[in-house]
């Protein structure tokens, strides 16, 4: 297969340095706002602060991946098929709830600190992972399920080597997005106790002081952006290349 | 080989019975084509084989095993099974989609690698071509053909084939329809093959199975479901026109005039002339010593020649062999505007002449009701441009 390679066009070269001038005009602004004198003089309490929310996405996607996938795998076995929709419904109820009022939640019942934290982001975070797993599972095409079960796979042999395979890609898309937002949503545990980059966003807000938000806010989005960049690439890298998505 | 007994099959919530009561038996080594009206449960029936679909009563049996007593991951490992819709896995490469099944029984890698190529070579695609594509990366016949090898990947006895050339042009469904019917003539499996296509059923079967509302209407040869067909229902299907659809059926070599008159390169033209005036040939075949084509002459050009009949020869380039069926002799002969076709075999021996009255009045017994003799002509007929 040839990858397609297209010249750069006027368009394309346009966007292009209307993203530096953009870039620019950002750069001159938080320089204005301090940012940078911030971040030199404070290097220690932004790395320790990242690493905490690192932490947090990481441990609640973990749990999140873990519970999620095998529950979207079991709700399109045959059996849990009448179930399905009623517990998507529920799930996709339970989205509407503000990630604020999540958390303030499980916090009348964990306590504060980290875990409260995680509790709130890895059940803010199954859902897209839960309804994506069902999906892409139910999307398979029929005629190879049967043409694998007609081949003699065993029903686990036929998830493992035809189903799961073939729905991988939005399966990844749902874990992505839920990765993604979790970054976002985990600079909220600050307000549990949880630390993590909220930190600074939030006393950054209550002492009116752009310089500390911003050191919060800055290191929270390039860590989503390159969450979503890791992702893409590990799609690439499990993703068949047999499938169309590419 | 494969037995139904009373099979009889009604789903769930149904009244009527998508199978009812049907028994026939499969010969080991030939196609069984099912055929029927849409919705008549031929898909149905071919399903319960390996158990897709289960049986509501009834007993089908391979080699005298009941299918129900056996274990059915097995039993679907050892049962070849090529569908419509080819059912390529897409996330798999051709290599890795043949070595499905020989992977499930755990053959070793060097044998799966030999026999992925092996089947690579018998559905005519290069293996070092094909062996790492995907299947989007395939025509659509192309992908038809390695759904059809991947179910004779652990080389089964049994296949079950339900319209495996049906997602396909006409023109490549008959090349496959040929090159399976050339690997089939090898391999000899008993394969069960679901179709609607009426042409189809009679170029691959051996037997036909026709369904009606799940009921077998007539199970027979080709041949005689073209020339007996059982009632008015079977009579309809195979269409009015069931006379020219056993030109599909019938070979060159059934409807040819046998030991054609013809001469050879070294005769003398004066001897041939005289010969060809008394018996009123305009036209005469030439083969050289080996009985091998070499052409023909003609009358009134040989008639002033002193000298040999291989100064004349004209080469004859338009020739049937006897294994060819009528259709595609017909066909040649309308498409050159020739009256007349000469069989020749693999080494271009002369083997016998087909011309259009000969293959119309075969064609005519179809309608002899008696069932007339048609076979062997070899009346030693002059021949006419």
């Amino acid at each position: 297969m040839i990858d397609e390679v297209k010249p750069a066009g006027v368009g394309e070269r346009m966007w292009m340095w209307i993203g530096i001038a953009v870039a620019f005009a950002g750069g001159a602004f938080v320089q204005q706002m301090g940012f940078f004198d911030f971040v030199r003089n404070n290097p220690g309490e932004i790395w320790k602060l990242l690493l905490e929310h690192i932490y947090l996405v990481g441990v609640s996607s973990a749990i999140a991946i873990s519970i999620g996938v095998p529950t979207g795998i079991l709700l399109t076995r045959g059996f849990m098929r009448r179930y399905r929709d009623g517990i998507l419904n529920i799930l996709g109820i339970s989205q509407t709830v503000p990630s604020l009022a999540v958390i303030a939640l499980s916090m009348t019942y964990i306590g504060i600190g980290p875990n409260t934290a995680i509790f709130a982001l890895v059940i803010y975070g199954l859902l897209p992972i839960i309804r994506n797993s069902v999906a892409g599972l139910a999307g398979v095409d029929p005629v190879i399920l049967d043409a694998g079960r007609g081949m003699g796979m065993n029903s686990r042999q036929l998830l493992f080597k035809v189903e799961l395979p073939n729905a991988m890609y939005i399966i990844l898309t749902g874990i992505r997005t839920s990765t993604v937002i979790n970054v976002g949503t985990a600079a909220m545990s600050f307000l549990v106790g949880g630390g993590g980059l909220g930190d600074l966003i939030f006393t950054g807000i209550a002492m009116v002081d752009p310089a500390y938000m911003l050191a919060g806010a800055i290191p929270t989005a390039c860590l989503a952006i390159f969450m979503n960049w890791a992702f893409g690439r590990v799609e690439k890298w499990i993703v068949s290349p047999g499938l169309v998505y590419h | 080989m494969i037995t139904f007994e009373r099979v009889t099959k009604i789903y769930p919530g149904s009244d009527e019975p998508a199978i009812d009561n049907v028994s026939f038996e499969v010969p080991e080594g030939e196609i069984c084509v099912v055929i029927g009206p849409s919705g008549c449960g031929k898909t149905t029936l071919m399903r319960m084989i390996n158990r897709l679909i289960p049986i509501t009563s009834g007993i089908i049996s391979i080699k005298g095993q009941n299918v129900a007593k056996m274990d059915v991951i097995e039993l679907r490992r050892g049962i070849g099974y090529a569908i419509q819709q080819i059912g390529l896995f897409p996330h798999m490469t051709v290599y890795d989609n043949i070595a499905t099944v020989p992977r499930l029984l755990k053959w070793d890698k060097k044998r799966i690698a030999a026999r992925v190529d092996e089947l690579l070579s018998l559905a005519g695609l290069e293996p070092d071509i094909f062996r790492f594509r995907y299947p989007r990366e395939l025509s659509g016949g192309q992908a038809q053909r390695i759904g059809v090898v991947r179910a004779l990947a652990t080389d089964p006895p049994v296949m079950l084939m339900d319209e495996p050339f049906g997602a396909i042009d006409p023109i490549n469904r008959e090349v496959l329809q040929d090159e399976f019917l050339k690997i089939q003539a090898k391999v000899k499996k008993t394969i069960i093959f679901v179709t609607h296509d009426i042409h189809e059923a009679i170029k691959m079967g051996d037997k036909i199975a026709l369904l009606e509302a799940g009921r077998l209407v007539q199970y027979d040869t080709p041949e005689n479901l073209l020339v007996h067909p059982k009632n008015r229902f079977v009579k309809d299907f195979v269409g009015a026109d069931r006379a020219l659809k056993r030109l599909d059926l019938l070979k060159v070599k059934d409807a040819m005039m046998q030991n054609p008159v013809h001469c050879h390169m070294d005769d003398d033209a004066e001897v041939i002339a005289k010969h060809m005036k008394e018996n009123q040939l305009t036209f005469l075949l030439v083969t050289d010593q080996n009985e091998k084509l070499k052409g023909y002459v003609n009358f009134y050009e040989l008639k002033d020649h002193l000298g040999k009949v291989r100064d004349l020869v004209k080469p004859m380039t338009i020739t049937v062999k006897p294994e060819q069926n009528l259709k595609e002799a017909l066909s040649k002969m309308l498409s050159y505007d020739i009256g007349i076709v000469v069989a020749v075999d693999d080494d271009s021996r002369l083997k016998g002449v087909l011309n259009t009255r000969t293959l119309l009045s075969v064609v005519g017994d179809t309608y002899d009701e008696r069932g007339g003799v048609w076979g062997k002509i070899t009346q030693q007929g002059s021949i006419s441009s």
